[in-house]
C-alpha cells in the first residue's frame, strides 16, 4: 500500500518510539498538520519556534531520549537556530523536522523560503533535504539514528512540499548503513591499561567529569571507581549531577560528599580550582577541556599527567594536549577501569590518600563558598539554597543565564543526573523557560524549576501560556536584579563600572504578568517570605512564577578573569 | 607548513560546501582544492592543499573524518605520494616571440593547445615547481591569464 510522505512521516515516528512533538505550524508543513488527527502522538503547540527547540532539548536531556520539533518553513526554521546551536554546543540529540517549500521553486526565493540546511551545517551533527518522498523513510531512521549515536547532537531534515504530499511504498529500514560513521565506543585496551597504572601510583589524583558522563550514564561506574581510589572529584557546569555532591549521614542530615569538589573553572570552588593546579593526575571524563574550565590553557593543571576518554575523537588534545587518550564510551571505559580496581586493589589506599584529601579539606575551609544573608535585602544565593532545601531530589532545575545559572550550579547540590538541564556550551539566554517545559511534558509529576534572571526570562516569557494550556505545572524563580547581572558584574569589575545597558529598572510587573498568562504569580521582597512563597509555590499544581527581589549588586564569587590560570580566583 | 590532504568522500550534494564550511568556520584558509569522481560509483575525491602547524593539521584531519559523508581521510604526512597540477596559460606570442614559447613548451613537455594571430594557450602538467619555472619563463615574454586545477594526489603504490 502506498503512504503519503506525510503519512510515512508519522509511521517512521512511531516506529522510533515518539511520544511527543513541539512544533508550530505552517504552509509548508501543513500536509504534516492535516495528517496528525491520525495519529495517537502529542502535540505541543508553542508560541516561538526557538521554545519549540529548546523543549525539545529540555526533554532529551531530561530523558535521554531524542527531542523531536517540527516547525514550518523560511521564519519558523530560522526561529530554530538558537535551539539548534544550543543543543548541538552540549551534545544533546535531537531531530528538528522544517517545512520546505515545494522542490521545483527551491532556489527561486519563493515565498518563505530560506536554505536552512545552509544555515545550519555548522551547528548540526547533520542534516538533510529529502528531495524524492522514496528517501524519506530511510532520511528519518538515519537522523534519529546519527542523532543518538557517538557523540549525540542535533539532526535537521528539511521537507520539501511536494515531498510530503507524493506518495510511494513505505519500507522502514531494518539497519542504518552509513560508509563514513563508525563511532568509536570501545576503548582500547593497551590505552586503559596505561591509564590504570597511572591511576594506581598517583598522590594527588583529581577526577574531572563533564557533560559525557551524564550522556553515557556513567555516574555509578564514576562514583565507584571513585570511591574505590579515594580520589576527589570535580565536574563541570554540565557534568553537575553526574557525581553525588551531597550525601546522608548517619543522622539522615545531608552533607557534601567527601570527595566533592564542587564545580571547576571560572566560577569554581576555591578547592576544586586548587585541587587541578596541584594534582599529579587529572582524569579527565566526558570532558572538553572547555576554555570557562581551563583559564589560561598553558597554565591550566601544570603539574600533572592527563588521562582523556572521550567519544568524540576531535575532542582530545584540542585545546589541552593528554598523556593518555582514551576514545570511546566514558561508561564502558570506566567499567573496564572498575574491573581492573577490584582485581588489584590499591593497598592501604586511605592512607596512601590522607595527605591529600587533608590539603583539601583545608582548603575548602580556607575559603568555603559562601554569602551572608543579611536582615534586609534577600541574596540571591539565599533563594537558591531555599530551593535545595525544599525541593524533593528528583526535582528537576533549568537555568537561564548569568548570574542565576552560576549561582544554581554553586548553591544547589546536584545529586541526581539529568536533574540540572542548562545551557553549558551556547550560554543561551531564554533557555530556561522552554527547556524547563520541555522536561515538565516527559516528567509530569516531578518539580521542575527554571532559576531566571529577569533579563533571561524575557527572551521566552510567551512559553508561560505554552505551559498553562498544556498543563504542565512549571515554577520559575526569578532572581530579580533589575540588571543584566553578569554581563553588569563584568562592568564592575573590568570597565570601571561603567553599567552601560545592563541596567533593567523597567521590567513588566511578573506577578501580574503570571496572572494574565493564567498563572500563578508570587512574589517575595523579604528574606523571611522567601520560603513560605516557595513552599505555597511548590505545593501548586499549576505553573507558578516568582518574582523574588534580589539585592541588585550581588557578584559571583569566586571569579577567575578571563585569560589568567584557575588558581588566580578573585574571592569576593 | 603546508600540506595536501586527500578526502574520499559521497557524492552528495552539499558535501563539497560541509568539507569548505570546516576551514571556513575555524578561519583557515584552503590553498587549492580539486574534485572529481573516482573509479568507484557515488564517491568523490577531494584534494586540498592548506597551511597549519602539526596541531592544526591534527585538528583538520579529525574534523574531517567525523563529517558523516566522508569516507576515508588521506594524511599524506608520512607516506609518500604523487601530486600533479595542470595549468592552462595564455601567452602572447607575436613573429619574434613564437619560436622562443614553443622550445620552453619543448623543454617543459608541454602542449599548444590552442593557436591564435597573437596568442598560444598550452597546456601543462606537473608538480608545484614545474608550473612555478614554466609561468616564470613565459612571464617574461608575457602571460595573459592563466587557470590551474589545483593539486590532485593519490599515494604512492607500495612496491613490493
Ligand atoms: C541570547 C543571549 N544574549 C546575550 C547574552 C549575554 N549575556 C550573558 S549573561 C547576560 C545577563 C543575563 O541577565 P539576567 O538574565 O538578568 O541574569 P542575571 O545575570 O542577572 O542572573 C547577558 C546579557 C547571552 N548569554 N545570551
Amino acid at each position: 500500500m502506498k503512504l503519503t510522505g506525510a503519512q510515512i512521516f508519522f509511521e517512521c515516528l512511531k516506529k522510533e518510539g515518539v511520544e511527543i512533538i513541539f512544533g508550530f505550524p505552517g504552509g509548508a508543513i501543513l500536509d504534516i498538520y492535516h495528517e496528525m488527527r491520525n495519529h495517537p502522538i502529542r502535540h505541543i503547540l508553542v508560541r516561538h519556534e526557538q521554545g519549540a527547540a529548546h523543549m525539545a532539548d529540555g526533554y532529551a536531556r531530561a530523558t535521554g531520549k531524542v527531542g523531536v520539533c517540527l516547525v514550518t518553513s523560511g521564519p519558523g526554521a530560522t526561529n530554530t537556530v538558537t535551539g539548534i546551536a544550543t543543543a548541538y554546543m552540549d551534545s544533546v540529540p535531537m531531530v528538528v523536522f522544517t517545512g520546505q517549500v515545494p522542490t521545483p521553486l527551491i532556489g527561486n526565493d519563493a515565498f518563505q523560503e530560506v536554505d536552512i540546511v545552509g544555515i545550519t551545517r555548522p551547528c548540526t551533527k547533520h542534516n538533510y533535504l529529502v528531495k524524492d518522498v522514496k528517501d524519506l523513510a530511510r532520511v528519518i531512521r538515519e537522523a534519529f539514528y546519527l542523532a543518538r549515536t557517538g557523540r549525540p547532537g542535533p539532526v535537521l531534515v528539511d521537507l520539501p512540499k511536494d515531498v510530503i504530499q507524493s506518495s510511494t511504498e513505505f519500507r522502514y529500514p531494518k539497519a542504518v548503513h552509513l560508509r563514513g560513521y563508525r563511532p568509536t565506543v570501545d576503548p582500547h585496551q593497551g590505552q586503559i591499561l596505561r591509564a590504570w597504572e597511572l591511576l594506581k601510583t598517583a598522590k594527588r589524583p583529581v577526577f574531572y567529569a563533564g557533560g559525557g558522563v551524564i550522556i553515557s550514564s556513567a555516574h555509578k561506574e564514576l562514583l565507584r571507581l571513585a570511591e574505590r581510589l579515594r580520589a576527589p572529584v570535580t565536574t563541570t557546569l554540565m557534568g553537575l549531577g553526574g557525581f553525588p555532591a551531597v550525601i546522608k549521614n548517619d543522622k539522615g542530615q545531608r552533607v557534601l560528599h567527601p570527595l566533592w569538589l564542587g564545580m571547576l573553572g571560572m566560577h569554581g570552588t576555591f578547592r576544586a580550582n586548587m585541587a587541578v593546579q596541584n594534582c599529579d593526575v587529572l582524569f579527565a571524563i566526558g570532558a572538553r577541556f572547555d576554555d570557562r574550565v581551563t583559564g589560561k590553557i598553558s597554565g591550566f593543571a601544570p603539574k600533572a599527567k592527563i588521562i582523556h576518554i572521550d567519544v568524540d575523537p576531535t575532542s582530545i588534545s584540542k585545546n589541552v594536549v593528554v598523556d593518555i587518550p582514551i576514545v570511546g564510551d566514558c561508561k564502558k571505559a570506566l567499567q573496564q577501569l572498575n574491573e581492573l580496581a577490584g582485581k588489584e586493589p590499591i593497598a592501604n589506599v586511605d592512607e596512601i590518600r590522607t595527605p591529600w584529601l587533608e590539603q583539601i579539606r583545608q582548603w575548602r575551609e580556607t575559603y568555603p563558598l559562601a554569602y551572608k544573608q543579611e536582615k534586609e535585602g534577600i541574596k540571591p544565593q539565599f533563594v537558591v539554597e531555599k530551593i535545595f532545601e525544599l525541593a524533593a531530589e528528583d526535582a528537576i532545575i533549568t537555568t537561564e543565564v548569568g548570574q542565576n545559572q552560576m549561582w544554581t550550579a554553586q548553591y544547589f547540590h546536584f545529586t541526581k543526573p539529568r536533574t540540572l538541564l542548562t545551557s553549558g556550551g551556547l550560554g543561551t539566554m531564554g533557555y530556561g523557560l522552554p527547556a524547563a517545559i520541555g522536561a515538565q511534558a516527559a516528567f509530569p509529576d516531578r518539580l521542575v524549576i527554571d532559576v531566571a534572571g529577569d533579563g533571561s526570562i524575557q527572551m521566552n516569557i510567551q512559553e508561560m501560556i505554552t505551559a498553562v494550556c498544556h498543563e504542565l505545572p512549571v515554577k520559575v524563580a526569578i532572581l530579580n536584579n533589575r540588571f543584566l547581572g553578569m554581563v553588569r558584574q563584568w562592568q564592575e569589575l573590568f570597565y570601571s563600572k561603567n553599567y552601560c545597558a545592563t541596567c533593567l529598572d523597567a521590567s513588566p510587573d511578573f506577578v501580574k504578568l503570571a496572572d494574565a498568562y493564567g498563572a500563578v504569580g508570587l512574589r517575595a521582597t523579604k528574606p523571611e517570605e522567601v520560603e513560605p512563597v516557595l513552599r505555597e509555590a511548590f505545593s501548586t499544581k499549576r505553573p507558578v512564577m516568582i518574582d523574588f527581589w534580589v539585592n541588585p549588586e550581588e557578584g559571583v564569587y569566586p571569579m577567575v578573569p578571563a585569560g589568567k590560570n584557575i588558581s588566580e580566583m578573585l574571592l569576593v | 607548513m603546508r600540506h595536501t590532504i586527500g578526502v574520499l568522500v559521497e557524492n552528495q550534494p552539499g558535501v563539497l560546501s560541509r568539507v569548505a564550511g570546516l576551514f571556513s568556520g575555524r578561519g583557515f584558509n584552503i590553498e587549492s582544492l580539486t574534485v572529481a569522481e573516482t573509479n568507484e560509483p557515488g564517491l568523490s575525491r577531494i584534494t586540498l592543499v592548506t597551511m597549519g602547524d602539526q596541531h592544526i593539521l591534527e585538528q583538520i584531519i579529525k574534523q574531517l573524518n567525523k563529517l558523516i559523508n566522508v569516507i576515508k581521510v588521506y594524511d599524506f604526512r608520512d607516506t609518500e605520494f604523487v601530486e600533479r597540477e595542470m595549468a592552462l596559460i595564455k601567452v602572447r606570442a607575436e613573429q619574434h616571440t613564437r619560436a622562443e614559447v614553443l622550445r620552453i613548451v619543448d623543454i617543459f613537455r608541454a602542449k599548444v593547445v590552442d593557436v591564435s594571430p597573437h596568442f598560444y594557450t598550452i597546456e601543462v602538467t606537473g608538480d608545484d615547481g614545474k608550473i612555478q619555472a614554466i609561468l616564470e619563463l613565459l612571464g617574461q615574454i608575457g602571460v595573459v591569464e592563466v587557470a590551474r586545477t589545483g593539486k590532485a594526489a593519490l599515494a604512492r603504490a607500495k612496491k613490493h
